[in-house]
């Protein structure tokens, strides 16, 4: 029995209503308990801010990184996030590490911990691509992982859903979770990424998908539908249509308003929008584009059924990787950049472009300022995720420099002012003097995870919860964020501790130990004569359309690392 | 008796998992689907020489010795190197592959794959211009146009034209081969070219000149292009390119002789740019002919574990990158390596001689099932079990597929696995011991 008493922790844990008041935390054996015994051993955090770890809920971290990694090894070098970047040699604690964007699987565990972040979700495992996935996820030190998987562009998927045949896509849903071993529905470009097998790409919600005779609209309602009746622990995770076009925020809105007919099976959103930033363009063309976030941040405030995430933007050098394939392609044939695309048979798309976000271009300072627009104009924090889309807007490691952005609205003149006149026309941004607190920043970073995924344990600090927990070497109320920000960057750029389930594997900003993290996955019950008559269909596929066969399309349990399987029971 | 079913091949980068195995009284006795040199493999297990037990030198001969005295030896030659050359690693599970990676790192070595003399050249490639692919199935499912580009799957990957391409039928290739054109372009009338409906017979050594060629047309310089190209009459070459042009999927599998003839990265570099020009008019991908089962597992697992695929050099206590500085030839005849381990791979074969001579004068450590010409200049043999038959684990086919290989009968010997963990622990011991 190991016990810790945190004592004199200024706690912020808004899933409590607690705002920074000074309290003590006890752990005993990796949870969070009422109290413990006098052998508990006392860390000291008096003077400093207390929250639960931090919990990246879209981020690519494993499986599609390994594409901008083996293309772009320059990254290994860049150092441009001092301790949290570059080439770091071994120790006795730690493997090596490399790189800023797409760092090795190490450096990934290694300095989520050091920001005080607990846990991630991968935010796209295409279904025969999995156990790739989970390979990297082993690899992964300390943190908890999850992924999402891809149905957006799946045959069965799209075929169960011409055919109107409601269950046995919810009985292969339940199946592809099982067989990537995935913890949500992912949906990206709906329909898009079939088009893309042949080039092409669908324009919008109702442009119907090449020989499936389905519309991405009927893809969303099809899959949320599935995703309810499954009573799924999260929404459907969307990806929107039209990413990364001028006027696209239209498409944005009106993918939101198709869901307010879903009704949630459970407490949760129906639907999670994501990297909202590139999907709130307004304009015709790059010549009138401007941004969309004003538009879209008033439709969620009058909406109570979705959550989103920001997707913000870091200047700088990025690594954008999507099942999006055409969007991957017009961007690296926009910007004359290298392209790698690995479509995935019968299932999805995806392409890797290494990008620069540089606050001299009108169109990336708009970008940027969007993201911050959308946090900013929604009101309510728990509607909101914070992301960078790691690392498509920019690598997670700049994570304590965006909250500056949110924290102040000093900090953010001091970036507009190098903007231009013309991509200042463009935004709202300097026109909003809201600014983020503590409490808020803690909302959008873990609270709103841990709602939006049905993860009672993650993300807050009850009795009962994993003791994964970041103590920060700042005080709220005696550092004022909006005008000493450099002191909020320093000190969630290396926690004083990170704890991850009651051990200490961050100390001073450096790392303790290296424990290995759980790996969550769902296992959704369904009647047993409906999953028969699925089965019959998918042995078709493999049959006829696969390159693998069924036994071993299916990740095995050896892949899994200290598996937590969430069980479901589908409403059939 | 067992009969095991969707096993998987562990052969060449096709991957093959839908073998079906007999096993009677620890013997494959029969085996169905697999192609000859797979058949050969997983019956070659009990007519070919194994290596039947760890050997040292000893005065010039190898004497047997058991298997921790080999482990030792083989430690204490990694512990007394200033610069090991780890090298091979392609025949071989993931899971061998992670363990060497960290060996290596531990012991500031440097790690390579057979990439080096086989697809090294692609991955350069691809971090000039990208690598625009897709899983075989896409292949299969939509391909129209397929290419094979200094390759020969009819004697490389025998099932590949009948599972993944040419001849395979999916949901929009109905007719199979019928409803496909087939391209080989080559320097010599290969076997598969003998198949196809198109064969392109190159110069040797002009492979960029045609892409480059066959680029120009695609984006509409078609006046630019000399009377011949590589050898090949210009109305031909505009016949390709328009033939590209006007498929509905085009896919150009590339082999070595793209990689490894002159020209070299920049073959592939150029082959990855008419890709993505070819997409501003039909769809468009590529895919190497990789030949080890796992030389792609080998690659993924560095990538994500030191964040390059090859050639990396822990010297410096962090990776490393610099291929033609760092990889296993340039270290070799630059006559840098103190000592070797080389393992699930043939240095001893496949090396330029004078790489080769390097190798024979330092002290090495061979991990294989079979003899070969390594052997022969190896000081430490430790005999592994083989992987995909007699010991389990992942292979990434040459789609970046990976697929679980399983354990059909059982052996005697260990597996790299659990060679590569003994000798990390033994490293370790002597260390900490000194």
């Amino acid at each position: 029995m190991s016990e810790i008493l945190i004592k004199n922790a200024s706690v912020c844990d808004p899933a409590q209503g607690i705002n920074c008041e000074t309290m003590d935390i006890c752990i005993r054996d990796g949870k969070i308990v009422d109290s413990v015994s006098e052998n508990a051993k006392v860390i000291d955090a008096e003077g400093k801010l207390t929250m639960a770890g931090g919990f990246d809920g879209h981020t690519h971290s494993a499986g599609k990184i390994n594409v901008g990694r083996f293309m772009n090894p320059n990254d290994a070098k860049k150092n441009l996030v001092p301790g949290l970047s570059g080439q770091v040699a071994r120790t006795e604690k730690t493997r090596a590490q490399v790189g800023y964007n797409t760092p090795n699987t190490y450096a990934i565990g290694y300095r989520y911990a050091k920001l005080g972040y607990t846990t991630i979700c991968e935010a796209a495992i295409p279904l025969l691509a999995a156990r790739h996935t989970h390979e990297e996820f082993k690899e992964i030190p300390i943190l908890d992982k999850m992924g999402l998987s891809l149905f957006g562009s799946n045959w069965q998927v799209m075929e169960y859903i011409r055919d109107k045949e409601p269950e046995k896509l919810a009985a292969y849903i339940a199946w592809g979770l099982k067989a990537s071993r995935g913890y949500g529905v992912k949906i990206v470009n709906p329909g898009g990424g079939e088009a893309w097998g042949w080039g092409k790409n669908v324009s919008g919600l109702y442009d119907p998908v090449p020989n499936f005779d389905v519309t991405p609209a009927e893809i969303l309602m099809g899959l949320a539908e599935a995703n309810e009746r499954l009573q799924l622990p999260h929404s459907v995770h969307v990806h929107c249509n039209n990413l990364g076009k001028p006027g696209n925020y239209a498409t944005t809105i009106e993918t939101m308003k198709l869901f307010e007919k879903v009704k949630p099976s459970r407490d949760r959103q129906s639907l999670h929008v994501t990297h909202v930033q590139f999907n709130a363009y307004a304009g015709t063309s790059w010549r009138d584009f401007e941004t969309g976030a004003p538009m879209v941040a008033d439709y969620v405030n009058g909406a109570d059924h979705m959550t989103f995430d920001l997707g913000q933007v870091i200047f700088g050098p990025a690594m954008t990787m999507t099942a999006d394939g055409p969007v991957e392609y017009a961007n690296a044939r926009m910007l004359h950049e290298k392209w790698s695309n690995q479509d995935i048979e019968l299932e999805d798309a995806s392409g890797v472009v290494p990008l620069f976000y540089s606050p001299k271009s009108f169109v990336n300072a708009v970008q940027w300022a969007i993201g911050l627009e959308l946090a900013l104009l929604v009101k309510d924090p728990w509607k909101v995720m914070f992301t960078t889309d790691s690392p498509n807007g920019g690598s997670f490691v700049n994570y304590p420099e965006a909250f500056t952005y949110l924290m102040s609205e000093k900090r953010r003149a001091e970036v507009i002012s190098g903007f231009s006149k013309m991509a200042l026309d463009r935004m709202v941004l300097p026109g909003i003097d809201r600014e983020l607190d503590f409490y808020e920043l803690a909302v959008m970073t873990r609270s709103t995870q841990s709602k939006m995924y049905s993860m009672p344990e993650k993300g807050n600090l009850k009795v009962g919860s994993d003791a994964d927990i970041a103590i920060y070497d700042i005080l709220p109320g005696h550092v004022d964020p909006s005008t000493e920000y450099a002191k909020v960057k320093k000190a969630f750029s290396g926690a004083a501790y990170t704890f991850k389930n009651g051990e200490i594997v961050v100390k001073d900003g450096e790392i303790e130990e290296t424990p290995k993290g759980k790996t969550y996955w769902v296992n959704a019950k369904v009647p047993e004569n409906i999953d028969t008559a699925m089965q019959k269909d998918i042995d078709r596929k493999f049959r006829k359309y696969y390159t693998v066969s069924k036994a071993n399309y299916m990740v095995e349990d050896m892949y899994l690392q200290k598996p937590v399987e969430i069980g479901t029971e589908g409403v059939f | 008796m067992p009969v095991i079913k969707d096993a998987v091949c562990s052969l060449c980068g096709s991957l093959c998992d839908d073998i079906t195995v007999t096993v009677e009284n620890n013997k494959i006795t029969k085996i169905e689907n697999a192609c000859i040199l797979g058949h050969s493999k997983f019956v070659g297990m009990f007519e070919h020489d194994r290596i039947e037990t760890p050997m040292i030198r000893k005065d010039g001969e190898l004497v047997p010795v058991p298997y921790e005295e080999a482990i030792e030896a083989a430690a204490k030659i990694l512990v007394n190197s200033k610069r090991t050359l780890s090298y091979g690693w392609c025949s071989t599970s993931c899971e061998a592959v992670s363990g060497a990676i960290q060996l290596a790192e531990e012991t500031g070595s440097i790690i390579d794959s057979t990439a080096n003399v086989c697809h090294g050249p692609s991955a350069l490639a691809a971090q000039e211009k990208g690598s625009p692919s897709a899983t075989l199935g896409e292949i299969k499912n939509r391909a129209d146009v397929i290419i094979f580009w200094g390759c020969n799957p009819v004697h490389a990957h025998p099932r590949h034209m009948v599972r993944y391409s040419s001849f395979s039928k999916g949901l929009f290739t109905e007719k199979g081969r019928k409803g496909r054109t087939m391209i080989v372009v080559d320097v010599r009338k290969t076997d598969t070219a003998k198949l196809a409906d198109r064969y392109v017979e190159i110069e040797q050594g002009s492979d960029l000149l045609l892409v480059t060629a066959l680029r120009s047309i695609v984006n509409g310089h078609e006046d630019v292009i000399p009377k011949t190209v590589a050898g090949v009459p210009k109305a031909e070459v505009v016949e390709l390119a328009e033939t590209l042009k006007n498929a509905k999927f085009v896919c150009i599998f590339f082999g070595m002789g793209v990689t490894q003839s002159r020209s070299k990265y920049k073959n592939g570099d150029a082959m990855s740019s008419l890709i993505s020009d070819l997409n501003q008019h039909t769809k468009a991908v590529m895919i190497g002919m990789r030949g080890h089962y796992n030389v792609t597992g080998f690659g993924q697992v560095a990538t994500w574990e030191t964040g390059f695929p090859m050639a990396i050099d822990f010297a410096r206590g962090y990776p490393y990158y610099n291929p033609g500085e760092t990889g296993a030839n340039d270290l070799l005849v630059r006559e840098e390596p103190d000592a070797a381990i080389i393992a699930a791979a043939d240095a001893g074969a496949h090396f330029p001689q004078k790489a080769v001579r390097h190798l024979a004068r330092i002290p090495v450590i061979q991990i294989d099932p079979y003899a070969n010409p390594t052997t022969e200049i190896a000081d430490v043999v430790i005999p592994a079990a083989v992987v995909g038959i007699e010991a389990e684990g992942t292979a990434y086919r040459m789609d970046a597929i990976s697929l679980r290989m399983k354990k059909l009968i059982d052996s005697k010997f260990k597996t790299d696995e659990e060679i590569v963990k003994d000798l990390t622990e033994k490293v370790r011991e002597m260390k900490r011991g000194a």
